[in-house]
């Protein structure tokens, strides 16, 4: 009896595996997804409302809605061998229940134009045509290649204009292109080498491969790390969030004290003309001193303006260290009226503002009007980080913004890989 | 054969007696109570923007300092990193940490010695201390 009853569990077990096998060898990386969707905990003004669009992705970076509604998520990490995946909601009713997977390399970059799909690795960009299905075989076209990724800000943002033209953010690989970087002391260097490389936005032209350095141009420079950046169609120009350099308490507590240095540098939005420089690694812009100043580690006290009248001034400074990892214009019409052509930015939330308490891990909104800020910047959505927002702590980091054909708003979380939609409805 | 017994076990104890006698005394092992608060003070000001006031450091970026190899094992590698930084891709737990770290090698041996110590004994670590002496050693071989 127990020799049978052995042997049955034998052919069990030959079976379990066998059905194992099978999937592992099936490329079909659609799942349907049952069970009650997760609860929203993200706070919004009056009128507004979200759902939970998918949960647990992983490291989801930056996405971008179809026209027919799907999303598509750029992943830092792979899932289940997957960099992108695209998610739809085949039942309207504000959550996704496919899912498919494809494309095997990780990156930030997430943008739909003119029919493609564009995704960014950490050295360059690659795009899927969308007229036809995209399945865990089809290879995309290489646009961009060999860009400079030496792991510290290495994230490639993109966004596309209307002249068929590709923005590639190139962070540069340092704090603030010290001789050593980020060590006590260690001087600045002029001029900045990495500027020739990094440390700015390129242009490459939306359809055409292979390009590298040689191909693309420096569209503007002096930009330390830009992860959130937007083409504004009404105000026909780029639009950059800089991530501010760190430690100046930590370097120059003769300057700075504790809280200062957790308030500065700003971070700052830039218009960004062809040619524009931002003045990184020179300046940086004093949240006490309402200007851009001379950076410790070339020579600035506080007080010395130096080359930095000359540089391309920001529009909108927000606190130091909030990481703007997103920024979106909105052009639907769902939401109300002071929303329209205004500015979303989530911010990641930040790490180096300790021993302060940390801050961001939140989605403002800046109005505008005729391309210029015109009122003041305001949290839209917040509590993503949940209880508290102690580093390492946050339930979810904000990371991503996209626009649907309805006017929803969706964000990306790059903790666990929660994807928000947020909707109007004025009740 | 009882006076060869006897002659050995002079032997032995008379051995005993001249290296006891040459050899240096042991090391008297400072209160690492004192080091570890004196490496607090080191941590605050150079190590805790990135590595965080409880060792954790911050996902991606900066390696945490709780019960990893790199804290718990090999001294003269552990005084390695804050002598020359680290500037390379490192795993823990699955998790890569990226961010560059800087060469602290401006900081005194005593410096050094008490702020590993400290890190070794802080954050649920328990190990045991970095002597002066040790940082001395590995700084004289470290030569870039």
């Amino acid at each position: 009896m127990v020799q049978i009853q052995a042997k049955m569990m034998n052919v069990l077990l030959l079976f379990t595996l066998f059905l194992n096998t099978e999937s592992c060898f099936s490329t079909d990386t659609t799942d349907y997804h049952t069970g009650s969707p997760a609860a929203s905990t993200i706070t919004l003004p009056a009128g507004f409302s979200s759902t939970v669009f998918y949960e647990n992705l992983g490291r989801a970076r930056h996405l971008a809605v179809e026209a027919n509604g799907d999303v598509y998520v750029k992943l830092e990490r792979l899932k289940d061998g997957k960099g992108i995946y695209k998610l739809t909601d085949t039942n309207k009713d504000g959550v996704a229940d496919r899912s498919v997977g494809f494309g095997d390399y990780t990156g930030t970059g997430m943008a739909i134009k003119n029919g493609y799909l564009y995704a960014s690795s950490d050295e360059g960009v690659f795009r899927y045509s969308l007229k036809t299905d995209i399945n865990a075989e089809t290879q995309p076209e290489k646009i961009v290649i060999g860009l400079w990724n030496r792991r510290q800000h290495a994230a490639k943002s993109i966004t596309l204009d209307d002249a068929g033209n590709l923005y590639v953010n190139i962070g540069a690989p340092s704090n603030v292109c010290q001789v050593e970087d980020r060590k006590n002391a260690s001087p600045g260097r002029t001029p900045c080498p990495i500027l020739d490389s990094a440390g700015g936005i390129w242009q490459f032209k939306a359809d055409q491969q292979n390009q590298s350095y040689p191909q693309g141009s420096r569209y503007a420079t002096g930009l330390r790390n830009v992860v959130g950046l937007d083409w504004n169609a009404s105000a026909n120009d780029l639009y950059a969030m800089q991530h501010g350099r760190d430690m100046l308490f930590q370097s120059y507590p003769a300057l700075f004290n504790q809280q200062e240095g957790a308030e500065n540098p700003a971070e700052e939005m830039f218009r960004l003309k062809k040619g524009a420089d931002a003045g990184w690694p020179y300046c940086y812009f004093d949240n006490g001193k309402k200007q851009k100043l001379m950076n410790p580690e070339y020579g600035g006290d506080r007080n010395t303006p130096g080359v930095c009248p000359g540089k391309t001034p920001s529009i909108v400074q927000f606190p130091g260290h909030l990481a703007p990892n997103a920024l979106l214009f909105y052009t639907g019409t769902m939401f109300p009226e002071k929303y329209r052509n205004g500015a979303f930015i989530a911010f990641h939330g930040s790490w180096n503002r300790s021993p302060e308490p940390q801050e961001g891990y939140y989605v403002v909104f800046v109005p505008f009007k005729d391309g210029m800020p015109s009122g003041k910047w305001e949290v839209f959505a917040d509590n993503f980080a949940g209880p508290g927002k102690a580093q390492g702590k946050a339930d979810f980091r904000p990371t991503g913004l996209a626009q649907g054909p309805d006017g929803a708003l969706y964000v990306s979380d790059d903790q666990k890989g929660n994807i928000w939609k947020i909707t109007y409805s004025g009740k | 054969m009882m006076k060869f017994i006897c002659i050995l076990l002079a032997g032995i104890v008379t051995c005993m007696g001249i290296t006891g006698f040459f050899s240096d005394p042991v090391p008297q092992q400072p209160s690492p109570a004192a080091s570890i608060a004196r490496g607090k003070n080191v941590y605050e000001t150079y190590c805790l923007a990135c590595h965080q006031a409880d060792g954790s450091g911050v996902q991606r970026l900066n390696p945490p300092l709780i019960k990893t190899s790199f804290v718990l094992g090999d001294k003269k590698t552990l005084i390695g990193i804050v002598l020359n930084g680290l500037d390379q891709e490192i795993e823990i737990d699955g998790e890569v940490y990226n961010n560059v770290m800087a060469s602290h090698d401006f900081l005194k041996d005593q410096e050094i010695a008490d702020v590993l110590t400290y890190v070794r004994n802080s954050f649920g670590n328990k190990a045991s201390a970095v002597l002066p002496e040790e940082v001395t050693k590995q700084r004289a071989v470290n030569k870039k």
